[in-house]
């Protein structure tokens, strides 16, 4: 069939193709060849006329219609006056002086403190040898989880998923912890529980082999691991950090829940709950390092978490916050919880044989108004 | 019907090798023996075990393939091979309307007998040591071409959510190679099947032996030549059917309305051709080629003299001279690496290594505890390290080490600007940690005495793994870099007297 129809083709093209100008040929050829093709399309315009004017030959046109021609010519000045109008448009829309694009609005992230409840125990240190049973005791010692958390709030947990280790070798949150504060967050009745964090090593790694993913999924949180889409720039507004890209949950949680684990730290000392805000940032946060004790405190006064469970089941004493041998881990089966992250972190560093008063970001902390490193003043519950 | 059936086995195939492609991720990896179509292949098998003198045990999977294709025939490229699969479909966009031009695009070409001659060449150079297959087996191919340079630009595209951010050096290049090789289909179909592909060419000659054979029934033919209008192979149907050249695809028997052409048990010998076009001197020729080509290589590169410093191979690496005998430069140890650290070398390994693995750490380093890499290297060129063994419990053992951290100091913060960093320290993660540093006090700009900690490095602990080049804060040119000096995988890498050895 087709070849029938390509063999109806065969003379038109051939037509064609003898109209155009031969290889070489200069512009006249160009101008013979047009000229040559005149005639037929008068031919078509002719026929055109027929059927539009019903008959009508010669002039063509019925009286008050526009010809063919003239619509044509609106058409084209038409589409034309477009073109440029948009362009101009367009050209005017993204004219910027400075090269950059238009400037936007950044969101701060909100306080996540509850109020103080006059008489409440304000710091409490369990030991045991369950570390979930004395995440439970801790917790309703500081006047349980309903006292932080509200049926339907959006919680984001954030334990410490920094480094591709095993939960023993204690560089990171034990994942036991991690599963008992999910469980009793969802038990306080939150409407969404995010388990995040910002790892040092490769993520998907990290979060396997801590044991956290799996701890936290199976007590029905949600795990974020940090890929690009999971981070919005926020404004930090801080002494030395103006803006920073945060995992997504910090900015829409209703309620920060801090589980950091305890550890030495070449630069700054140690880590713990204060540092562990470092893991909410995306970016070139090593840059950080040139200011450690600052930036620590800026990161804790963007965050204000609503409670900090901090887990010294295992702590690191030496080669940290990467840890790795068992020799430099010390098993301590202890689980501090408070909303002064300063008065944990300087209980932490006697944990760690430190004293409070050398580590900067803790005096710092103090100094910017986030706590107090005199612990043993607060009123204090401890069970054993 | 034959037709359906080997299509949907072509369906099943490439997308079974597009999971494992897909799988070849530290998330998605679990045990799948993503390899699998590279240990079928027994051109690799063939050549590895021609350098290294040893058969990859799991290479043993090419040993069916060898003995279907003496059954079958060269079945392999038109019913299993991914690359094939797409060169298939590509033929089909490239093929030409009419039958009698078809015709003309399948003909036996002279140009077809330079896949035997490519072999040739192969195994040559591979018998002299130096494994090059890699660079045009189609399934070492596929697996470069999609892993290296289409997977991480989709997954950019999409945010990284597939495997994260990833950039691989030169990555347009092999772009454009195995597009490019797609690409000729629309020279005439199955250009790269007939006339590049060593794996073809190799399968074509097991295929003289084949017991199975396209083959005509000369009292049915009337000589329509119309079996010859989609001869995959170009195998000459019309004339005297050439096994080597015949890929099996049946389409030859869907031309023919009077049966004038079947696929046979046993033919009679002179209805097939088995003989290649490449002459046996001309075979020679390129296999002494091959075999000289290697230390013509080794005399302008070196594998020992002069070692380039970027040279860092992955943990568990053979020795050069061994890894250079097995490496088929698949990048599938690239593909699994879950820092994208592993990049395909350009001139840092010589002409040899070209686009065989090593790590850049300004791009990635190698994570302390992950042996993935060895776990997908299909020929051993990477060894399958234990954990344990990779990380080591000094000082009783030492750990695997790929290369030695060095201090630029003149780039490096606290040495040359007097500011505090040592984030290489922090995330050094051996224990104890070969980046260590000392407190001292150094007089500033203005006068003033100040006190900050100064990294140093251990090489006794030092794996190599260039966490600190990757995460040291001076951009581009690290202010601590790591290089392959004292690499464990050779006793003549090594700077330290510790090991015992000179």
């Amino acid at each position: 069939m087709s070849e029938k129809e390509g063999s109806g083709l065969v003379p038109e093209s051939r037509l064609r193709d003898s109209g155009k100008p031969a290889p070489g040929d200069d512009s006249r050829g160009e101008l013979a060849s047009s000229a040559r093709h005149e005639p037929s399309r008068e031919a078509e315009r002719s026929e055109g006329k027929g059927r539009v004017g019903g008959g009508a030959s010669g002039m063509g046109t019925l009286p008050g219609f526009p010809s063919e021609i003239d619509r044509r010519v609106l058409l084209r000045v038409g589409v034309t006056a477009a073109i440029a109008t948009g362009a101009v448009a367009l050209g005017l829309g993204l004219r910027a002086r400075d090269g950059q694009s238009k400037k936007k609005t950044l969101p701060k992230i909100k306080d996540h403190r509850v109020d103080k409840v006059a008489g409440a125990v304000e710091l409490a240190i369990v030991r045991g040898p369950d570390a979930a049973a004395n995440v439970r005791r801790a917790v309703e010692a500081v006047g349980g989880m309903g006292r932080f958390v509200k049926r339907g709030e959006r919680v984001v947990i954030k334990p410490n998923i920094g480094w591709n280790r095993l939960p023993e070798q204690a560089a990171n949150t034990n994942p036991d912890v991690v599963a008992e504060v999910v469980r009793l967050v969802a038990a306080a009745g939150a409407g969404k529980i995010w388990v995040t964090d910002v790892s040092v090593n490769t993520a998907e790694q990290c979060f396997a082999r801590s044991g956290i993913e799996k701890a936290a999924k199976a007590a029905g949180a949600t795990v974020v691991r940090p890929d690009a889409t999971a981070f919005r720039e926020v404004d930090v507004s801080g002494k030395l950090l103006k803006t920073g890209d945060v995992l997504f949950p910090f900015v829409d949680a209703d309620r920060v829940i801090n589980v950091p684990v305890v550890k030495q730290h070449g630069l700054s000392g140690a880590t713990m709950a204060m540092k562990n805000w470092y893991g909410v940032l995306g970016g070139q946060r090593v840059k950080l390092h040139q200011d450690i004790h600052l930036s620590i405190v800026d990161l804790a006064a963007m965050v204000k978490p609503t409670l900090t469970i901090m887990d010294a089941t295992r702590i690191l004493l030496a080669n940290g916050p990467t840890g790795g041998s068992l020799a430099d881990v010390k098993q301590m089966d202890t689980i501090a919880v408070s909303t002064d992250e300063v008065a944990l972190d300087a209980f932490g560093a006697g944990l760690l044989g430190l004293s409070p008063a050398d580590i900067g970001f803790i005096v710092e902390g103090m100094k910017a108004g986030l706590g107090t490193m005199q612990w043993r003043n607060l009123k204090t519950e401890e069970l054993g | 019907m034959f037709l359906w059936i080997r299509r949907a086995y072509q369906a099943v195939f490439l997308l079974f090798f597009l999971f494992l492609i897909f799988a070849t991720t530290s998330l998605y990896i679990r045990g799948y023996d993503v390899q699998w179509f590279l240990e079928l292949d027994p051109l690799v098998a063939l050549t590895t075990a021609l350098s290294s003198h040893v058969l990859h045990h799991t290479l043993v999977w090419s040993l069916p393939l060898i003995v279907l294709t003496l059954v079958f025939g060269r079945f392999f490229c038109s019913w299993m091979c991914p690359m094939g699969v797409l060169h298939h479909v590509l033929g089909h966009l490239g093929r030409k309307r009419k039958v009698l031009e078809r015709m003309k695009q399948n003909v036996p070409r002279p140009s077809h007998k330079i896949k035997y001659a490519i072999l040739a060449v192969m195994l040559g150079l591979a018998a002299a040591g130096s494994v090059q297959i890699g660079l045009l087996d189609p399934i070492a191919s596929t697996w470069r071409g999609l892993s290296v340079s289409l997977l991480p630009a989709a997954s950019n595209t999409a945010y990284g959510l597939y495997q994260g951010e990833r950039h691989f050096q030169w990555g347009t290049f092999i772009t454009i190679v195995f597009f490019g090789a797609l690409a000729l289909n629309f020279v005439y179909p199955r250009f790269y099947c007939r006339v590049l592909c060593p794996l073809g060419a190799f399968l074509g000659l097991l295929s003289k032996f084949s017991l199975f054979r396209i083959s005509k029934d000369l009292s049915r033919c009337n000589d329509c030549d119309v079996c010859g209008a989609d001869c995959q192979g170009a195998a000459d149907p019309q004339g005297t059917v050439r096994a080597t050249e015949c890929m099996v695809c049946l389409n030859c028997t869907k031309g023919c309305k009077r049966g004038g052409i079947a696929y046979r048990f046993l033919p009679a010998l002179k209805l097939t051709k088995v003989e290649t076009d490449l002459s046996r001197r001309k075979w020679i020729t390129a296999g002494v080629a091959g075999v000289a080509a290697v230390p013509v290589m080794r005399a302008s590169d070196g594998v020992d003299p002069r070692p380039n410093p970027a040279r860092i191979r992955p943990p568990g690496a053979l020795d050069e001279p061994d890894f250079l005998a097995k490496c088929l430069k698949c990048d599938a140890c690239m593909k699994v690496c879950p820092t994208g650290g592993l990049q395909p070398a350009l001139y840092e390994a010589g002409l040899e290594g070209f686009w065989s693995p090593i790590l850049i750490p300004r791009i990635g380093y190698c994570e302390h505890s992950c042996t993935l890499c060895g776990q997908v290297c299909p020929t051993g060129a990477i060894t399958h390290l234990k954990v344990a063994d990779k990380v080591g419990d000094m000082p009783a053992r030492p750990p695997v080490r790929i290369g030695s951290a060095f201090f630029d100091k003149g780039r490096c913060l606290p040495w040359g600007y007097g500011t505090e960093c040592i984030v290489c320290e922090e995330v050094c993660p051996t224990s104890p940690k070969a980046i260590y540093f000392k407190l001292e006090t150094i007089t500033a700009r203005d006068g003033k005495q100040k006190t900050l900690k100064f990294p140093y490095v251990d090489l006794d602990h030092c794996t190599g793994c260039g966490i600190c080049e990757t995460r040291c804060p001076v951009v581009d040119r690290a202010g601590v870099r790591v290089s392959a000096a004292n690499e464990s995988r050779s006793p003549k890498s090594s700077i330290s007297l510790s090991g015992g050895k000179i």
